[in-house]
């Protein structure tokens, strides 16, 4: 069974129960955090600013990114796309830890266990045949895939978990797929690929003797020719021909992947914004992990907004900048007051926060269980090691007192 | 016949854009389709209508034209490689018996999921036959415009297909031909892809990297919308002076109390930090503004709601579209 993670708060609150970040990064047990979430709501930031937190915390860290932007991969010095982890400089060591990052290249990873798995001449008929081509660069679940296998390959090399491991931990960001679900599908949807019943049919002619081709096949075939052309069916058949004896060992190794994500040792994270549509396919991946008993360790709302001091609401904010402006006009000469926009600033903020209070409520009500740790907005672009750290001292949960002092 | 391209970064609100688009474009007597491609059923959502089928069903009421007393009719389609595959073959190929075989042996799964490249030319193609319907299917609603809302910045010169793999591996046959129509269509000057960002550094970076990509493979870049864009409650001298910590605590609280509010201390400083919150953002916001505006393509501007989008922010959305000359 998994460990449960969750950590429950105290019973009848209304709020969902505090995700002790800190705490998850010092747990020398946790020896890879997945980070997860739709598309644009930071992913990849915190994953970077949970890694650097989690080294400057003392642990051998190792972030394996997909798609970080320009400068702040720059600023980690993996602008270089050679799917080796490379050490991070700038880092604090002072707590004996260490960070090192990476940026996947699909391609490369899929060639890669081609190789391993296969002699040279056969890894060369694959490499070189064009569906395989066209497949480990653009396949739907490939990229999905092989974020899988490079974490499964960081993982033994690294030998997390023994004493003499090059890295503690791993934090790994996925894939920006529109739905977050890709990623938990992919090990099966390769397993699909590799099992299909048409993959099946398709070795049958390269195998033995046309008496195995079923009348339907046949009709199949023809079609499919038809449509496609006769020489991608060859392509395709000579690649799922070359490819048959490595089915095996590649799905053992998806499988072996799909265990260690479900192992005490990984803790998954749901990244989401405060926004309805994120916050609605965070609900699916909470949903879906516990279906696959995948440890949920909780949600980060990233680039929460802070509600104002004050405790004026938004309506009483918009009436008296009315009131304001309209004195102001009886004054023409003078310039409207700055209040008046002020007014209308914290009335806007006040609403939108009140928005995004209403769609985390309906989080926490429906998930009662999933601690919860926000992220307030920072005012400017993330973009070197002190911003990451400044995310990471938000994510580690200090006070507003604290935001101010650091930001 | 005018097809509308939407992409834009994951965040961005792309599908919002592309509704408002449509509800833009359909005024009194003009016919528009609404696509959505990724299985997310968000225009169903947005409209608050049920789920949408492999169909196309009358959405709403376009925004009329000015002085004009009625709009134009929207209508949805969500289209999914699976239908899409099915559609196909039924209206080409007269397969009968081995569709049904298809199906059973795994291809249409094969087809949809795994075979590279093949998902996308599918979705392409119906997006395709609705801008260019032909005799096989009959009684078909022939439309003005359509506007589809499409995958993400990074991914979208692979959608559109001419980086296809497909394409690269079907070098002749009906893939191919059909392919090729579809790329005719997309380059042709009938066709704009509109790039959805918000005046952020991550997703303007990729709006630039989004239409160098476009441009090298012939696709015509449309307008950037920027979307999102701050309320601009302050002028430059107060954003200066915010900036700068010059504003007087005192007259702020003066002024408060003529508002009629009680000007406690905690109040003046929520406003003073909100602002300074703020003017930060604008001088971002300003920044990245003259990049867009460096791109030397038209540029359209869309407030962000706090209220959040509703069927009613659409049509203002769309009126605002309207107003600065989209479409």
């Amino acid at each position: 069974m998994t460990k449960n993670r969750t950590r429950v708060g105290p019973r009848g609150s209304a709020e969902a129960p505090r995700l002790d970040v800190d705490a998850l990064l010092d747990d020398q047990e946790v020896g890879i955090i997945v980070c997860c979430g739709s598309g644009g709501v930071g992913k990849t930031t915190v994953s970077a600013a949970l890694a650097l937190r989690a080294a400057e915390r003392g642990r051998r860290v190792v972030v394996l990114t997909i798609d970080p932007a320009r400068r702040l991969a720059q600023s980690m010095g993996i602008r270089e796309l050679d799917n080796t982890p490379r050490p991070v400089d700038g880092v604090d060591a002072g707590a004996g830890g260490s960070l090192a990052a990476m940026m996947l290249d699909m391609k490369r990873t899929f060639d890669e266990v081609v190789e391993s798995q296969a002699t040279p001449e056969k890894t060369r008929q694959i490499l070189d045949n064009p569906f395989y081509q066209a497949l480990s660069s653009s396949f739907a679940g490939t990229q999905e895939y092989m974020a899988m296998e490079k974490l499964g390959q960081i993982h033994r090399d690294a030998r997390v978990g023994q004493p003499d491991a090059t890295y503690d931990l791993i934090v790994v960001d996925t894939p920006p797929s529109r739905s977050a679900l890709d990623f938990l599908d992919a090990p099966e949807r390769l397993s699909s690929f590799l099992d299909g019943r048409f993959i099946r049919l398709l070795l049958v002619p390269a195998r033995g003797p046309a008496r195995f081709m079923t009348a339907g096949l046949g009709i199949v075939t023809s079609a499919l020719t038809k449509v496609l052309g006769a020489h991608v069916l060859r392509d395709v058949q000579t690649f799922v021909a070359a490819f048959d004896t490595l089915f095996g060992g590649f799905r053992q190794r998806a499988q072996q992947t799909f265990r260690l994500l479900q192992a005490d040792g990984t803790a998954f994270l749901v990244i989401a914004a405060p926004e309805a549509d994120a916050l609605r396919e965070a609900a699916y991946f909470v949903e879906r992990l516990s279906e696959d008993g995948m440890p949920l360790a909780g949600l980060v709302v990233n680039r929460a907004g802070q509600r104002p001091l004050g405790g004026l609401t938004p309506e009483a904010a918009v009436a008296a900048a009315a009131k304001l402006a309209s004195l102001a006009r009886e004054e023409p000469d003078l310039p409207e007051p700055l209040v008046v926009g002020l007014l209308r600033l914290y009335a806007d903020r006040c609403r939108l926060v009140d928005r995004e209070a209403t769609v985390s409520a309906r989080f926490a009500a429906a998930h009662p269980q999933v601690a919860t740790a926000r992220v307030p907005a920072l005012a400017g672009d993330v973009n070197d090691l002190d911003d990451l750290r400044r995310v990471g001292v938000l994510l580690g949960g200090q006070d507003d007192d604290t935001l101010s002092e650091t930001g | 016949m005018r097809l509308h391209i939407v992409t834009g970064k994951g965040g961005t609100g792309k599908s919002t854009v592309a509704a408002a688009l449509a509800l833009a474009l359909a005024t009194r007597g003009k016919h528009v389709l609404l696509c959505e491609v990724e299985g997310r059923q968000g225009i169903a959502r947005m409209f608050d209508v049920d789920p949408l089928p492999y169909a196309e069903r009358r959405l709403a009421t376009g925004l009329p034209a000015p002085g004009d007393a009625g709009g134009g009719v929207v209508h949805a389609l969500h289209i999914d490689p699976e239908s899409a595959l099915l559609e196909y073959l039924s209206m080409y190929y007269k397969l009968g018996p081995a569709g049904r075989a298809l199906d059973r042996f795994g291809v249409v799964e094969f087809a949809t999921t795994i075979a590279p490249g093949v998902r996308d030319v599918l979705l392409t193609g119906k997006v395709y036959e609705a801008t260019k319907r032909n005799a096989r299917n009959k009684g078909a609603i022939e439309y003005d415009a359509v506007v589809l809302d499409a995958p993400p910045t990074g991914r979208i010169t692979q959608f559109l297909g001419v980086t296809n793999e497909l394409a690269g591996l079907a070098k002749v046959g009906p893939i191919k031909t059909q392919s090729d129509s579809v790329t005719r269509l997309l380059r042709s000057d009938r066709t704009a892809v509109h790039l959805v960002t918000l005046l952020e550094e991550m997703p303007v970076q990729e709006t630039i990297d989004g239409i160098t990509d476009l441009r090298a493979h012939d696709l015509p870049v449309g307008g950037v919308v920027v979307n999102m864009v701050r309320p601009r409650e302050l002028g430059a001298e107060d954003l200066r002076a915010v900036r700068a910590g010059t504003i007087d605590a005192s007259t702020v609280a003066a002024d408060l109390e003529r508002a009629g509010l009680e000007a406690n201390d905690a109040l003046v400083a929520g406003l003073l930090t909100e602002a300074r919150d703020h003017a930060e953002r604008r001088a971002l916001e300003d920044e990245q503004r003259d990049v867009v505006a460096g791109l030397d393509r038209p540029t359209y501007e869309l407030p962000r709601l706090a209220s959040g989008i509703d069927l009613g922010a659409l049509y203002e959305l769309a009126g605002s579209l309207r107003e600065q000359g989209l479409p």
